[in-house]
């Protein structure tokens, strides 16, 4: 499959910048998600992947070839819309059918088509229907098929699975996670919702503010977020941010603020060393605290729970920490009761240290 | 007890003005007019005076080879009116659909004609159309084409003319509405799917237009056999029969023949043929909610 990359995009509307150089490089067959928070520009990046957005400067190579001049339909794409963007007035399989018929190919071959992937997608039963007497999964469904018939080269998906409810959309999730693998093509898909984004891509790529922010694997995004923007939107429940400062003493280099003071890692050490007496900001993700009574007072965070959310096996506790809120992942077991102070532990791998001017990671 | 008759009764009493007014401006010289199509009646003669013929002037209508002309010129022109108006409408709005600056405007003026009174229409054309003096065969005459005989031997051809000129506008906002309502991101898809300009007007606007195209062609073709004005002033009715519609022919036999019971035989003709269309309009738009109906009931029991 043809390669795709964005070179220092750029989209003005008016006066208004919204896309402020979106560079961008996608392997072969890769699955990269566009994921951010609401009017960061995700969208208008793809519609102008599809050609359905001017491009205001800057270029897109699709298979080495620039083709922010060409028409939609000359590159080689299918796209899934948030709504679907059915054609009412057609039954399904005529929709899925319809890039094949303008396409003129042979009657057989379109029928052969729309009949495997119908049953690949579960559609069999419902190909003589029109998109008003479907379901809004079946509508999704539809849409997706008719991106599939088309055995384009790169597919393209704006929030396809926002308006299914949230048993449906998990469902679809792992159907398009097999998909996924199974047609082996250049997938482009943008979600605001940070789960999808981590279950299905090869490469996320984090916008915010028509910039990106950072690009990598969801592991690399996870472990190694570059900035507290990053680190906040992925993860859930969010990674706890503490303000504080480091201090050099002779015991080590530790992160101090007001109700806690953790000795730094060795590796972390190293590098905050630099930043000594400077003002920064501890990033702790709720799964990096461990429920450990014994724990000394430097390698551990001493919280008071307010609440305790029960969701199955593990519960969410929200506690302070001084001024901050703390939220705790644990296992529902514990014996915890509102209002007790409790240690829990930092895995020392856990720690996540953000300039507080500037909010880059340390 | 009585306050619930007189709650249950409310809306009948809000209702019951409209309902006198109704009858008395609508029903009363319907039945008026149905009433005087059955009698040989003089405008001299009160209504009680007249004799009571029967079906009569129905029957003679119905062999007079002059009403039969009239009804035919009638027929030809609603239906070449409606045709090149929705035809043109319809392209128009296709064309003009897109944001480009000025387009506001050029809309603005496509509309002027409709706001023209008709009989001010009518003078204009007249005047376009004088033979000598007239706007079009002074251009014809400038450019070296042969002049042509507007309201004489293409009486017909000139009023139909006139009429698309003033009624076009009609079709093309309602078109315009219609595409602009469509489901943008459908139409995305089509340009996705490989669809050109006229393949997405063909398989995507089009359809999806159609239920308002239909409301709005069949509107237009009641309007049309009901014209008077404009042809009355351009050429009222002539040369000969060439261009008498049915409403012509109705105020004639009433004014110049003086035969009331026949003008309003005409009338009811005119009446059934107008009422099949507007049936057939409320049939149309009934079938079509019923159609929404069904569809949305189809889903939620599949949910
Ligand atoms: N036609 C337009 N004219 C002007 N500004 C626009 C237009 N379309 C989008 N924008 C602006 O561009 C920015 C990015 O919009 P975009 O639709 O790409 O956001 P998004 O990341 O897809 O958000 P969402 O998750 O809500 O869909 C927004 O701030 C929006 O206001
Ligand atoms: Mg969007």
């Amino acid at each position: 499959m043809p390669t795709i990359h964005l070179e220092n995009l750029i989209k003005r509307y008016g006066d208004v910048e919204v896309l402020h150089g979106i560079e961008l490089e996608m392997a072969d067959n890769e699955f990269t998600v566009l994921v951010g928070p609401s009017g960061c520009g995700k969208s208008t990046t793809l519609r102008m992947i599809a050609g359905l957005e001017d491009v205001t400067e800057g270029e897109i190579y699709i298979g080495g070839k620039p083709v922010s001049r060409l028409e939609p339909k000359d590159r080689d794409l299918a796209m899934v819309f948030q709504d679907y963007a059915l054609y009412p007035h057609m039954n399904v399989a005529r929709n899925m059918s319809f890039a094949l018929r303008l396409q003129k190919r042979p009657q057989a071959e379109i029928d052969q088509k729309v009949k495997a992937v119908a049953a690949t997608l579960g559609l069999t039963d419902y190909l003589a229907r029109k998109p008003g007497e479907l379901s809004g999964g079946q509508r999704q469904r539809v849409a997706m098929g008719r991106a599939l018939t088309r055995d384009a080269g790169t597919f393209l998906f704006d929030e396809p699975l926002s308006n299914l409810d949230a048993k449906l959309r998990g469902q679809m999730r792992a159907e398009l996670a097999l998909m996924s693998q199974r047609v082996q093509k250049n997938m482009i898909y943008v979600t605001h919702d940070q789960i999808e984004a981590m279950t299905l891509a090869d490469r996320i790529v984090v916008m915010h503010g028509g910039y990106i922010q950072q690009q990598g694997t969801p592991e690399e995004l996870f472990k190694r977020p570059v900035n507290k923007f990053v680190a906040g939107f992925l993860g859930m429940p969010p990674m706890n941010f503490l303000d504080g400062e480091i201090v050099e003493r002779n015991a080590g280099v530790f992160v101090s603020g007001d109700g806690f003071d953790l000795r730094l890692g060795d590796e972390k050490a190293a590098v905050a060393k630099a930043h000594s007496n400077k003002e920064v900001i501890l990033g702790v993700r709720p799964s990096d605290l461990v429920f450990d009574a014994d724990a000394s007072e430097q390698e551990s965070l001493t919280l008071d729970v307010m609440v305790s959310e029960y969701v199955g096996a593990q519960s969410v506790l929200l506690c302070r920490c001084g001024p901050a809120k703390v939220m705790v992942e644990v296992n529902s077991e514990t014996p915890v009761a509102l209002g007790q102070r409790l240690t829990f532990a930092v895995n020392p791998n856990g720690m996540h240290l953000f300039d507080r001017q500037d909010e880059v990671a340390i | 007890m009585r306050r619930a008759v007189a709650n249950r009764l409310t809306p009948y009493m809000f209702m019951a003005p409209a309902v006198v007014i109704m009858v008395i401006a609508l029903l009363y010289p319907l039945g008026y007019m149905v009433w005087g199509s059955f009698r040989d009646w003089d405008p001299s003669q009160t209504i009680g005076e007249a004799e009571f013929v029967g079906l009569k002037n129905y029957v003679t209508l119905w062999h007079d080879p002059n009403f039969r002309e009239s009804l035919g010129v009638t027929l030809s022109f609603a239906f070449f009116v409606v045709t090149f108006e929705m035809f043109i409408g319809v392209g128009l709005a296709l064309l003009l659909d897109r944001n480009i600056r000025g387009m506001s405007v050029l809309r603005t003026l496509f509309i002027l004609p409709m706001m023209i009174a008709p009989v001010v229409v009518g003078l204009m054309w007249r005047y376009m159309y004088h033979p000598t003096v007239g706007t079009f065969n002074r251009v014809f005459e400038a450019i070296g084409l042969p002049k042509v005989d507007w309201l004489g031997t293409n009486a017909l051809m000139s009023v139909i003319i006139a009429d698309i000129w003033q009624w076009t506008p009609f079709i093309f906002i309602l078109s315009l509405a219609a595409l602009q309502s469509l489901p943008r991101s459908a139409l995305e898809a089509a340009r996705i799917d490989g669809a050109t300009g006229w393949q997405q007007i063909i398989h995507i606007k089009l359809p999806l237009m159609m239920p308002v195209l239909i409301v709005t062609g069949l509107l237009r073709l009641i309007d049309a056999f009901k014209v008077l004005e404009v042809i009355l002033v351009m050429t009222e009715g002539g040369p000969g029969l060439s261009t008498e519609i049915l409403a012509l022919r109705i105020s004639r036999t009433a004014t110049e023949f003086r035969e009331l019971g026949v003008a309003a035989a005409m009338s009811n003709y005119l009446l059934i043929l107008l009422l099949f269309f507007t049936v057939s309009m409320f049939a149309f738009t009934r079938w079509q909610e019923m159609r929404a109906n069904r569809l949305r009931t189809a889903v939620e029991e599949d949910e």
